[in-house]
């Protein structure tokens, strides 16, 4: 009976010499009687251990590829996210990488802007490169819904073949790509990292944090159109704005039913941040365990008053209802990006770097000298929080004023 | 040390430190600070089902023994002694009603207990009658179809927070020992009232206050047993509830334990952790030793009193003695093993050490169990003649 | 009425560390856990139960047979039954795979009138699966769910959260739900049931079973593939600063200052 696993071990030609075990990133090789035996429940189909094999005694099944003409799909798209009208900043990222890929493909970068009076947003998305602007206006759209949204992109996607969709990975777009991806059986990676062009296949290589980025892993939707990713805000570098830039905006229309939604949005509430949006913020001053109770942490705000920067927390302090949770960074919480982040009273959990460890300086206060933040710092002070952290407020706020 | 535990121990042993630590240490230090009574854990115990472990399934509860109690009370005052008792205390005052109470009193009080929704406490102890318990004065006389009850009870763990009280009263002073009656009461009934919350060393997440009786009527039906059995119920009920305190006192000595050997591990002197010195390593050794050995004895009568046996009170007496005993050696070794910083109320082992020493207090002092352990190896020395 | 919760077992992520020598992910003596978000899910769902009365929740999870061990956890928590996915045909499923073998097993299960779902798995963070869900059994969705206002067996009123704030939406059901942390606090276990968990039984159902199209599952049918697995360049440490607070503070605040001004 043919064996139809995705990943076979060839008894035949397994020694047992355990190669394989040891490059498997997800320990998920063992051996038994002699012979490697593959764990399906751990295994990710990544094929370190098939290049490793000398013997050659691992093949990974070809895949049944759905049959589709791969060469139709051109030009690589950014989903254009706006809110009251205002496209998002990280769609500006998203065109910054956008160009590189489209320039490496030699293809066009063009934006999809869903809305009401699209207009100025799609010149601001020509000003910020896009060759063309598909713009879809009613007053069914001004709001993101799930349903209407979904049918547009993807009757858009539908009908134009892009061979790459770019989104951003903020609560709009990482429920609206997903259903988009599944309707067109498209591949969806989230939360990239990274995106290149792998110029002999043409392939766009999509890297990401797996194992709360403990390790990365690289993907590609070979045989599937598009390629979709959604990226974080401020992972990639925005793109100039050039007014003088010259674009296309294609007006795209349909009928009424396509913007029909089965739920109703019957409300939207604001709730007022404390001044400085946090996963805009070039200075964040943060506080974790360390800071003990919620009244320790008006010193933490302190300090960020003092030097105008935000005020960002770890999932401890959140935890400990010492500060809501909007201020929490980390891998439950939000990625930033800022010049200078300060971790106070921070141990620098893998959980939490993954939200800041890009900051361009980081600068770390714990009594505990081998807490693991020290190990990503740029400036490290073990000492008491409480000593140092008023000490710098007073220095800023003489200084800055 | 593997103890041996049923599947349905084991259940209650890792539930109830799932309490523990994600809910009771998180919050210990805020009530011993505040004294202000843990609800919400109540309210935990409760919903887990934990409230009703050593009360009959017939009633509402698990059907379990002394032992379960016993394993229960343990890790939940691993997370706090003193939070522990709104739930060890309640057992306290269960008890009468389980050993001596008819169907009807039962089927009346225990399932509000079993579900957690109503708190109980056992009222012996009076001003002038600690030790001496024969000298209480409340009296409870009988009058048609009630008795009334006047007196004070001091010092009521879960005082004024319970809804069910099992009282101790004179119904005849003139038969002495014989002359006491053990009654149910409920907090509702008019002329129940309530002194000011104590303000304690230890054990301060629990509620303690005197419990003032006025022409409280209570019904005839609330009679345990009948007239004259009072004390009898009193020393059955604390043969039964020793392992409690036992345990209690083993679950404080625990945390006590581990928090040390903890510390020893961090605190670097002398360019080495302190646990590389013997005289930490010696100390901590003797805490463990204890703290087994307290363990074991309590797991020992606790399984010889569900099994029906009869001649308890000498083991139960040990069991109390030794790990209330051990309890306060091992919190006192703790601060002295965390140094300065064990003295300090910003870490956790002084108040394992203030709420250690009323387990060689309450439920019978340690020098009255001794007397009470004596009186059993003459009884057994004599039987044996 | 019959609400579904898909769950997912994990392993725990505070316990994974990266092998310095082999640079490979050490997992032995890892814990599994439920995923975080899902006990959130799991409660909200037993929460709804409680509030609507006639209602049967069961937890379903795909993943090998040690996934058993999640859903016995979540029928102690209150689940009434469980069921575990699982087939040898599902390796290398991703998310697109995934969400529809899930669905299919929604519809084996049938006449469902929520779907809850966690927001993210914590080893794969896509937040891909509930959507996917919602698309494969052409019902309506919310995201980011952190309250119920109003629920009926008709229709729920919740709010969505956004990052400025939150929607409030209402949506017919049935509906796929993803809650997030805000939505509530999690029970513990109760010692009903944790013995009620011990004596269950639960079902293991088969790609087969559940009716699956064999180009949909597993390798086929997954679009993403892994091509490259490695671990991320660490970042190096920096310097620390020596000496009393007064003059590391003033150090500090030279340094932070060149950087923001330059």
């Amino acid at each position: 009976m043919k064996n139809n696993d995705a990943i076979i071990i060839l008894n035949e030609k397994c020694t047992g010499c355990t190669l394989c075990i040891k490059v498997c990133p997800f320990g998920a090789i063992l051996i038994k009687d002699k012979k490697a035996v593959i764990d399906l429940s751990k295994c990710t189909l990544c094929a370190a251990c098939v290049e490793a094999c000398k013997f050659d005694a691992i093949i990974i099944r070809k895949k049944e590829k759905a049959v589709i003409d791969l060469s139709a799909y051109r030009d690589v798209w950014v989903f254009a996210e706006q809110k009251k009208g205002k496209v998002q900043s990280v769609v500006f990222e998203l065109l910054g990488k956008g160009r590189e890929l489209a320039d490496k493909l030699k293809c066009n970068l063009c934006a999809v802007l869903i809305g009401e009076n699209t207009q100025e947003g799609a010149k601001e998305l020509i000003a910020r490169g896009a060759d063309k602007v598909y713009t879809v206006d009613s007053p069914h759209l001004k709001v993101f819904q799930d349903d209407p949204y979904t049918r547009v992109l993807t009757e858009l996607v539908s009908k134009h073949k892009p061979e790459i969709v770019l989104c951003g990975a903020t609560t709009i777009g990482r429920s609206l790509i997903s259903r988009v991806a599944v309707t067109l059986r498209a591949g969806l990676t989230a939360d990239c990292t990274g995106l290149d062009i792998d110029m002999k296949e043409k392939l766009l290589l999509q890297t990401r944090p797996a194992f709360g980025g403990n390790i990365m892993a690289t993907i590609i939707a070979p045989d599937s159109r598009p390629q979709m990713s959604t990226v974080r805000h401020k992972v990639m570098q925005e793109a100039e704005h050039d007014p003088g830039r010259k674009g296309e905006i294609i007006e795209e229309k349909f009928p009424e039913a396509t913007y029909a939604s089965r739920s109703r949005l019957l409300d939207v509430v604001e709730e007022i941040e404390e001044t400085i949006n946090l996963a805009e913020a070039d200075i964040i001053v943060s506080g974790g365990r360390g800071v003990g109770n919620k009244e320790n942490f008006s010193i933490i705000k302190d300090l960020a008053l003092s030097i105008n920067g935000a005020v960002g927390a770890s999932r401890s302090a959140v935890d400990a209802d010492w500060i809501p949770y909007s201020h929490q960074v980390g891998q439950t919480g939000k990625t930033v990006c800022p010049k200078v982040y300060i971790a106070c009273g921070i141990s620098g959990q893998i959980q939490h770097l993954i939200g800041m460890k890009s900051a361009d300086v980081i600068v770390a206060i714990n009594k505990d000298p081998d807490a693991p933040i020290f190990g990503v710092a740029t400036y490290g002070i073990v000492d008491d929080l409480f000593k140092v952290v008023p000490l710098l407020t007073q220095h800023f706020k003489k200084t800055l004023a | 040390m593997d103890y041996l535990l049923s599947e349905e121990q084991q259940m209650i042993k890792d539930l109830c430190r799932q309490i523990a630590v994600e809910k009771i240490k998180p919050v210990a230090a805020e009530y011993d600070e505040s004294g202000e009574f843990p609800w919400d854990i109540v309210k935990v115990l409760a919903e887990s089902d934990i409230c009703g472990i050593y009360i009959p399934e017939k009633y509402g509860g698990m059907g379990g023994g002394v032992m379960e109690l016993a394993i229960a009370t343990e890790e939940l005052s691993w997370g706090c002694g003193g939070i522990s008792l709104a739930f060890a205390a309640t057992g306290l005052g269960t008890f009468p009603i389980i050993l001596y109470g008819n169907d009807e009193q039962k089927a009346k009080y225990l399932p509000d207990i079993a579900s957690g929704k109503k708190l109980a406490a056992f009222a012996i102890t009076e001003a002038e009658a600690g030790s001496d318990a024969g000298g209480i004065k409340t009296t409870a006389k009988k009058d048609g179809d009630h008795y009334i009850l006047n007196g004070t009870k001091q010092w009521i763990t879960n005082g004024g927070e319970a809804e069910i009280y099992t009282v101790i009263a004179m119904t005849n002073k003139a038969k002495g020992a014989r002359g006491a009656s053990a009654f149910i009461v409920e907090k509702s009934m008019p002329g129940v009232s309530f002194g000011k919350k104590e303000n304690k060393l230890g054990i301060r997440g629990s509620a303690t206050r005197e419990v003032i009786f006025t022409d409280v009527r209570v019904p005839k039906e609330n009679l345990l047993g009948r007239e004259g059995l009072g004390f009898i119920v009193a020393m059955k009920t604390f043969d039964h509830s020793r392992p409690g305190v036992a345990s209690q006192a083993v679950g404080i000595a625990q945390r006590a334990l581990d928090e040390s050997v903890q510390y020893a591990q961090e605190r670097r002197q002398f360019g080495h952790a302190i646990s590389f010195f013997q005289g930490i390593q010696f100390m901590l050794a003797d805490m463990a030793i204890q703290v087994e050995a307290a363990r074991a004895l309590i797991y020992a009568t606790a399984r010889m009193i569900d099994s029906g046996a009869k001649g308890i009170s000498g083991v139960s007496a040990m069991s109390k003695t030794f790990a209330s005993d051990t309890a306060m050696k091992v919190t006192t070794d703790a601060v002295q093993i965390l140094g300065g910083y064990g003295y300090m109320k910003e870490y956790p082992v002084e108040k394992l050490m203030r709420d250690a020493k009323i387990t060689q207090i309450y439920e019978g002092t340690n020098q009255i169990q001794r007397s009470v352990i004596a009186a059993y190896l003459i009884k057994e020395s004599l039987s044996k003649k | 009425m019959k609400i579904l919760v898909f769950i997912k077992q994990v392993p725990n992520t505070t316990d994974v560390k990266i092998d310095p020598v082999t640079n490979t992910l050490k997992r032995e003596g890892v814990d599994s856990i439920i995923n975080p978000f899902d006990m959130y899910a799991i409660e909200e769902a037993i929460r709804v139960k409680e509030k609507l009365g006639d209602a049967e929740v069961i937890a379903v999870s795909m993943g090998p047979q040690q996934a058993v061990e999640a859903l016995k956890e979540a029928i102690s928590m209150g689940c009434d039954r469980a069921i575990l996915i699982s087939d040898r045909k599902f390796a290398g499923s991703d998310t697109w795979a995934t969400s529809y073998t899930l669905s299919q097993a929604a519809k084996k299960i049938g006449d469902y009138t929520i779907i809850f779902c966690g927001k993210q798995a914590s080893d794969g963070d896509t937040a891909q699966v509930g959507p996917g869900i919602s698309m494969h059994l052409d019902i309506p969705q919310v995201t980011y769910v952190k309250k119920i206002e109003k629920i009926t067996v008709s229709s729920a009123v919740v709010e969505r959260m956004t990052e400025e704030g939150y929607d409030i939406v209402e949506v017919p059901l049935p509906a796929v739900l993803t809650v997030v942390k805000e939505i509530n606090e999690p029970r513990l276990p109760s010692l009903k049931g944790k013995m009620r968990a011990k004596k269950a039984e639960i079902p293991v159902w088969t790609a087969e079973d559940i009716g699956c199209d064999e180009k949909m599952i597993g390798l086929d049918g997954s679009p993403t593939r892994v091509v490259k697995i490695f671990t991320p360049p660490p970042r190096g440490g920096g310097r620390l600063l020596e000496g009393d607070p007064a003059e590391t503070a003033k150090e500090l605040a030279g340094l932070i200052k060149k950087e923001i001004i330059g």
